[in-house]
């Protein structure tokens, strides 16, 4: 292995950092993407270069190129701090932060609502602002459910707003709100899901496809490896130390209905 | 008050506990209804007095909820419109401009605009589990402001208003129901109207309710046929909104036949109107059930073509992770502060990457020497005003304002208002006049605001009863002094106020 390997090495991270370029369309991509796979030295040389960038290779393949990650602390790394950052008020940046990590958290689980379908590589889901609402607005309301049927009070103390479930927070966040100009306003909750969701497609997530229903996206196989390889994962082992979580079937449990008026 | 308290929590625990906690709700929602009422009377830009704000809000809460159909409800511009002829019918004399204007108060007041989550917030304490007093928050809307796929945002009325609306409170539904069914056919032969309209009315809001429960089903069957009990709540659902119908249709082709008649045959003409109206409402709540009915009959073909449509799903491959069920719902039900951690972990390792700008010198340099990005794509340009110079001056000369804070200054003892005109003629023919329009500015002058300003010194006068004999200006002799504002000591200056505030108010100006 020499310099010419290494400059090889690092040319197919430098893909993998630019997330709308993919192998199919670049013939020098498929190229490394190809000699990734034959090649276990060149493979180890590619993972040593993103380890020394700070960055953590999770799957490489011809459909979605290199896939990475940041690993904490690395120059790469997208702070929610500065996503979140809109929030004017001190105390209500954690309101915001969670907020938008739902919104994440409600678009991945959209895109794939059975475990079978982030497993299934040849899946390719579908969002859409309005569904994403609906999504967690249904999620607020089984919690709902959940709680009336828990016969005790449970409305939030008045003067500890940090004890107040999250769900709560979302169910009051109007989803849209009349302005003067007749655009979105930015903390409604559609809103802020319009934003998550052309974040993605810059990112190379999603991709648009309309603007039905909100705007419609459809996967990349890039998102569905990031949310399997790492970002599920993590969500899940801070919720199994948080012990909230139950270990499920394979059927999924996105469930919706019965009624709210009646 | 306590100790009767502890007294009934003693003996009836929990059960009385809840009552009240729901009743003290009930009374909550009624809240921002009152809230407008007293509110009224401090808006700067009418004096809204003889609006019954209360009655508009309620109105404005009927007029939603009707609108409310199987997809959409009724936009702001709609809403306001409908209010106008109630609201001028409270206040005729008054412009139309202002009607519209209250309209939208009232329509504001109720979604809440101005604050983040357009809602109410009601404290409210309860005995907890360990039997200690907590204050608990209960948030409610009125009015829900929703968009339609095409981006429209339209106004629904929240299901506690719709209960406050109806007056329904904690009562089933179905049971009522069939009261109101006997209380409608005594109306009828008793030939009470009024009462038979408000029946009416009620039978159109359950028949909103069914539809608006059978459109959330069916769009959660399109999302996934699996997320609705298809096999017993559904059914349930149908056959109570089916026998709705057919006994409202009964019912109300029996009213309509039997109004239509009272209508043509009535002579009073209060009846007479009183008849029609019903007979519109009727008519109303007709078309609204056969709509309901269309879309009970087509409900069980929806759920056959979307069962059919989602049949190809493969088998089970491998188990990963239930992103719905084990992550999502999870975090919304800890609290606030649990949930930051895990939807931030699960934000930075989803995002992917970004890469920072790094510049060489080279490009650093063109960087900071590019010039500012236009901004025409955002505002288009901006036209340069043309400025003429103002024609107006001031009456009062820089000298006048001189010599009057002069004249207020020469003694530190409060001087009376006629001795410093005397002084003021003596000097300039104008001076008399400002001096007096200074005074009357001062009385009862913001102490408060002049010290927030920072303003070292403010103008005070008082009224002490004495009336002003002077040959231009009439009132009172009021007693005026420079004060010297001491930034430090707060009370001084609020006592001052307060003293210059209790005296009666005068008139002092050009006769």
């Amino acid at each position: 292995m020499g310099a010419a390997d290494a400059e090889a090495a690092a040319r197919l991270i430098a893909y993998g950092l630019r997330p709308k370029q993919v192998p199919a369309r670049d013939a020098g991509y498929s190229d490394l993407v190809r000699r990734y796979h034959a090649d276990s030295q060149f493979k180890q040389l590619a993972h040593a270069v993103a380890a020394g960038l700070g960055l953590l290779v999770l799957e490489v393949n011809q459909q979605a190129g290199a896939v990475l990650a940041a690993t904490d602390e690395s120059v790469f790394e997208i702070k929610m701090d500065n996503y979140a950052r809109q929030s004017k008020i001190r105390e209500r940046r954690e309101t915001e932060k969670v907020l938008h990590g739902v919104i994440h958290l409600a678009t991945a689980a959209l895109a794939f609502p059975r475990p079978d379908d982030l497993a299934n590589d040849t899946y390719v889901g579908r969002v859409s602002v309005e569904q994403v609402d609906s999504v967690v607005r249904e999620a607020c309301r089984i919690l709902d459910e959940r709680a009336a049927q828990a016969d005790e009070n449970d409305d939030p103390l008045s003067d500890a707003p940090e004890l107040e479930q999250a769900w709560r927070v979302y169910a009051r966040r109007p989803a849209a709100a009349a302005t003067k100009d007749g655009r979105l306003a930015p903390d409604t909750t559609r809103g802020m899901i319009s934003r998550a969701l052309r974040f993605l497609a810059e990112q190379g997530f999603l991709v648009h496809i309309n603007s039905d229903r909100g705007g419609t996206y459809r996967t990349t196989p890039r998102y569905q490896i990031q949310v399997r390889e790492l970002a599920a994962d993590r969500a899940f082992s801070e919720l199994l130390d948080l012990d909230v979580v139950a270990v499920a079937d394979d059927v999924g449990t996105l469930r919706a209905a019965s009624s709210e008026t009646l | 008050m306590r100790a009767v308290r502890e007294d009934v929590t003693e003996h009836h625990g929990a059960a009385v506990d809840g009552a009240l906690s729901r009743r003290l709700k009930a009374l909550a929602c009624t809240a921002p209804l009152h809230d407008l009422d007293a509110r009224k009377a401090k808006l700067d830009w009418a004096d809204a007095s003889v609006y019954q704000m209360a009655e508009i809000a309620l109105h404005t809460i009927d007029q939603v909820t009707v609108a409310m159909d199987f997809d959409t409800g009724a936009d702001h511009e709609q809403i306001v419109q409908r209010l106008l002829p109630f609201i001028a019918a409270q206040a005729p004399q008054r412009p139309p401009a202002e009607h519209e204007r209250v309209a939208r108060w009232v329509l504001d007041n109720l979604i809440n605009v101005g604050s983040v989550e357009r809602g109410f917030r009601h404290v409210y304490g309860a005995v907890g589990a360990d039997g200690s007093y907590q204050r608990r928050a209960f948030d409610f809307k009125l009015l829900v402001e929703l968009a339609t796929p095409a981006g429209e945002v339209y106004l629904r009325a929240s299901d506690e208003a719709i209960n406050v609306l109806v007056g329904a409170l904690d009562t089933d539904v179905e049971s009522a129901q069939v009261a109101a069914e006997v209380k409608l056919e005594n109306l009828i032969t008793r030939g009470r109207l009024a009462e038979a309209k408000l029946a009416a009315e009620q039978a159109r809001y359950r028949t909103v309710q069914y539809g608006e429960t059978l459109r959330s089903m069916l769009e959660a069957t399109r999302r996934d046929v699996r997320t609705v009990d298809w096999e017993e709540a559904i059914p349930q659902l149908l056959d109570s909104a089916l026998e709705h119908i057919e006994s409202r249709f009964r019912a109300e082709n029996a009213i309509l036949r039997n109004i239509t008649a009272a209508r043509d045959e009535a002579d009073d003409p209060d009846h007479k109107k009183r008849a029609a109206e019903l007979v519109e409402i009727v008519s109303d709540c007709i078309t609204r059930h056969t709509q309901l009915q269309a879309r009970l009959q087509a409900a069980g073909a929806t759920f056959r073509a979307e069962q059919d449509r989602q049949e190809f799903s493969g088998p089970a491959r491998r188990g990963g992770v239930d992103l719905f069920g084990q992550l999502l719902v999870p975090a919304l039900g800890v609290p606030v502060r649990d949930a930051v951690a895990p939807v931030e972990e699960y934000f930075t390792a989803a995002s992917g990457t970004s890469v920072p700008a790094a510049a060489t010198l080279p490009s650093l340099v063109s960087m900071l020497l590019r010039p500012a990005p236009e901004r025409e794509k955002v505002v288009g340009e901006i036209p340069d005003p043309e400025l003429t110079p103002s024609d107006q001056r001031g009456r009062f000369t820089d000298r006048h304002w001189e010599l009057a804070d002069e004249l207020f200054t020469r003694h530190e003892a409060p001087r009376r208002l006629s001795e410093l005109l005397e002084e003021a003629r003596a000097v300039d023919d104008e001076l008399p006049l400002l001096v007096a329009l200074r005074a009357t500015h001062s009385y009862g002058a913001d102490v408060a605001t002049a010290l927030r300003q920072g303003s070292g010194a403010a103008l005070l006068a008082v009224d002490d009863g004495t009336p002003l004999r002077d040959s231009r200006f009439g009132g009172s002799d009021l007693l005026v002094a420079m004060v010297a504002l001491d930034s430090g000591s707060d009370g001084a200056g609020e006592e001052a106020e307060h003293a210059v505030a209790a005296d009666a108010a005068t008139v002092a100006g050009p006769e």
